[in-house]
């Protein structure tokens, strides 16, 4: 069975997840513990000098997570996965291996609001990792804020708050020029819409929290892989190419190719940084991913439903859903996503704030919180809530002005989300 | 034999079927990627044979090292070699002289002429790959460590006996 190339729908059911050795459980099992008995001494200095794969200690590994983190590496085309407690622990584990004080990175200014403030404000502080932030529709901009501290360019495929789809390739390149990985968020188009390995990325994180998950039970975050970047050839990446002082001075990429951000992401990320992922939210999440592909197609048909009928009401500025054909974004969205505008966009009221302030607390089947990628429909106003710690500009520039109303399109039926929609439109 | 993309089936057949292998450029070193591969290639059952001048009159995992592949004193079935690309060429001639039946270049080691030499005398050819990579990740281990095996499989997979309590 190991020639055939399997199909999304079947890798997003199978991969990692074998019968349980021990039980022949099918489910993956949830394996709730904290370490893991060693057979012997000898055994237990080969897992501790990483001459044996296996578990110490589920800070390191476990081995529900670790069918997570196959069946993601799996789903994104990439080498290995790091499976991390949140999406924003993913993006400290992305950039651990990557970064020294007083290192740099480009970033997209339209990004999710908690990234701008992890990237703005606790990278530098914490770490001294410092952002140079770019407008992210031009290429060139990119190339442009490169400098020889540069060490990645982080965007996201589809952007949160939404509308707005990055061109992959085209920054790809600019990170190719300047000898640094390209690092994609691809949280809002899940590797159903987008594949950024297949387009150019070196490093892929996801918020498994939202799609991946889906039903909005548990937190969780990952580093994918592709294994294709040469961690040694430019000298900028000492924690992958040099003796690494933690474990004996062994050199991470020379001993493991092309697996070596991976295991480097188990062996010292998790070890030294601890940000590992609970057994039972990887479980959850296993089971999220199963219905995946059924739950993006249908998470996208309402989506493009819910944004036409907000483009032909009255009381509606504008939309911003890559998905629509009128969208700037729609050609982006053609190239990288097949199309599809996912179920997160962004809309503004002609009223504004109080308009839309009435809105989030007028809709009855919208549920009013901090969070996307939900079976449930979800609504929010970014500028007073996940994006509240910007600056006026920062705000627009992020997509998140005082008028914006985020949507999160749920699996309920289209009908009922559009008609508690029009009436508390109405009602404005 | 292509040599950019092996099929995993081929994989596996070379790795069920050697029983010996002789590691060229092997080093007494722990923290060496060759000492890696032959202490993890040992705990399944593999027969290790350290291969490199420096290590003649020591022993690597309880094997004698030897100076060349042309002074074992017993036939094995598999080298792998970690030398550069340059050096690999030799390597695979006096392999392939002896009759060695697999000749192995380790991740990071491509010799296109030389393989097309060795396999022209009727050796099988693997270059630029990892046993032991390649090893954990065709007998279901790797996934252990988040690393994407591209294997799907319904079948259980084995786990060693328990001892007996009573």
């Amino acid at each position: 069975m190991t020639e055939q190339r399997f199909g999304f729908e079947t890798r997003a059911i199978h991969a990692g997840a074998a019968p349980d050795p021990a039980t022949g459980a099918r489910a993956t099992p949830i394996y709730q513990t904290t370490s893991f008995v060693f057979e012997d001494v000898d055994e237990a200095a080969s897992l501790f000098n990483l001459q044996k794969v296996g578990f110490i200690y589920s800070r390191l590994t476990n081995p529900t997570v670790s069918v997570l983190e196959e069946r993601l590496a799996n789903l994104e085309g990439g080498a290995g996965a790091t499976c991390t407690s949140s999406g924003h622990a993913a993006q400290m584990m992305a950039f651990f291996p990557l970064m020294r004080p007083g290192d740099e990175f480009i970033a997209s200014r339209k990004l999710y609001g908690g990234s701008l403030n992890q990237f703005a404000n606790s990278f530098p502080r914490a770490f001294g990792w410092n952002c140079r932030f770019v407008g992210g529709d031009d290429a060139d901009e990119f190339r442009r804020a490169v400098t020889d501290k540069t060490r990645a360019i982080f965007i996201e495929s589809l952007a949160n708050p939404g509308g707005v789809v990055s061109d992959i390739e085209a920054i790809a390149r600019v990170a190719e020029e300047a000898g640094v990985p390209l690092v994609v968020d691809n949280t809002m188009a899940t590797p159903y819409l987008c594949r950024p390995i297949e387009h150019g990325a070196t490093l892929v994180v996801h918020s498994t929290t939202k799609f991946l998950g889906g039903h909005g039970n548990s937190v969780g975050g990952v580093v994918v892989d592709s294994g294709k970047f040469d961690w040694s050839k430019s000298g900028k990446f000492p924690a992958l190419s040099e003796p690494e002082p933690g474990y004996h001075g062994l050199r991470f990429h020379e001993t493991f190719g092309h697996l070596a951000f991976t295991i480097h992401g188990h062996a010292i990320g998790l070890r030294d940084l601890g940000p590992s992922q609970a057994p039972m939210n990887a479980f959850l999440t296993l089971t999220g991913i199963e219905t995946l592909a059924l739950r993006m197609q249908r998470h996208c048909e309402n989506g493009r439903r819910v944004a036409e009928f907000l483009s032909g009401h009255k009381a509606v500025a504008w939309v911003n859903y890559a998905g629509l054909p009128a969208s700037p974004y729609h050609g982006l969205a053609r190239k990288y996503l097949g199309g599809q505008g996912g179920a997160v966009f962004t809309f503004g009221l002609k009223a504004g704030y109080e308009a839309g302030v009435k809105l989030v607390e007028s809709v009855q089947l919208f549920s009013h919180l901090a969070n996307i990628g939900d079976t449930r429909s979800l609504i929010i106003h970014p500028a007073s809530t996940t994006h509240r710690q910007l600056t006026p500009e920062g705000l627009v520039a992020a997509g998140a002005g005082p008028d914006v109303i985020r949507l999160s399109v749920g699996l309920e039926t289209a009908d009922d989300i559009i008609a508690d929609l029009d009436r508390a439109l109405n009602a404005l | 034999m292509d040599h950019d993309s092996y099929p995993d089936a081929h994989i596996q057949d070379i790795l069920a079927g050697v029983k010996t292998i002789a590691f060229v450029g092997a080093s007494a070193n722990w923290n060496r990627p060759v000492f890696f591969v032959m202490k993890y290639m040992q705990t399944k059952g593999y027969r290790v044979v350290p291969v490199n001048p420096a290590l003649v009159g020591q022993q690597v995992l309880g094997e004698p090292g030897y100076a060349s592949l042309r002074d074992l004193p017993f036939a094995v079935d598999m080298v792998d070699i970690f030398r550069n690309a340059e050096a690999a060429g030799p390597v695979a001639d006096e392999a392939a002289d002896l009759g060695i039946r697999v000749i192995w270049m380790q991740l990071g080691v491509r010799n296109d002429a030389a393989a097309a030499r060795a396999e022209a005398r009727g050796a099988t050819v693997i270059m630029n790959r990892c046993p032991k990579i390649e090893y954990a990740r065709l007998f279901g281990e790797i996934g252990r460590q988040g690393i994407n095996s591209n294997v799907i499989t319904t079948k259980r997979r084995p786990v060693k006996p328990a001892r007996k309590l009573i």
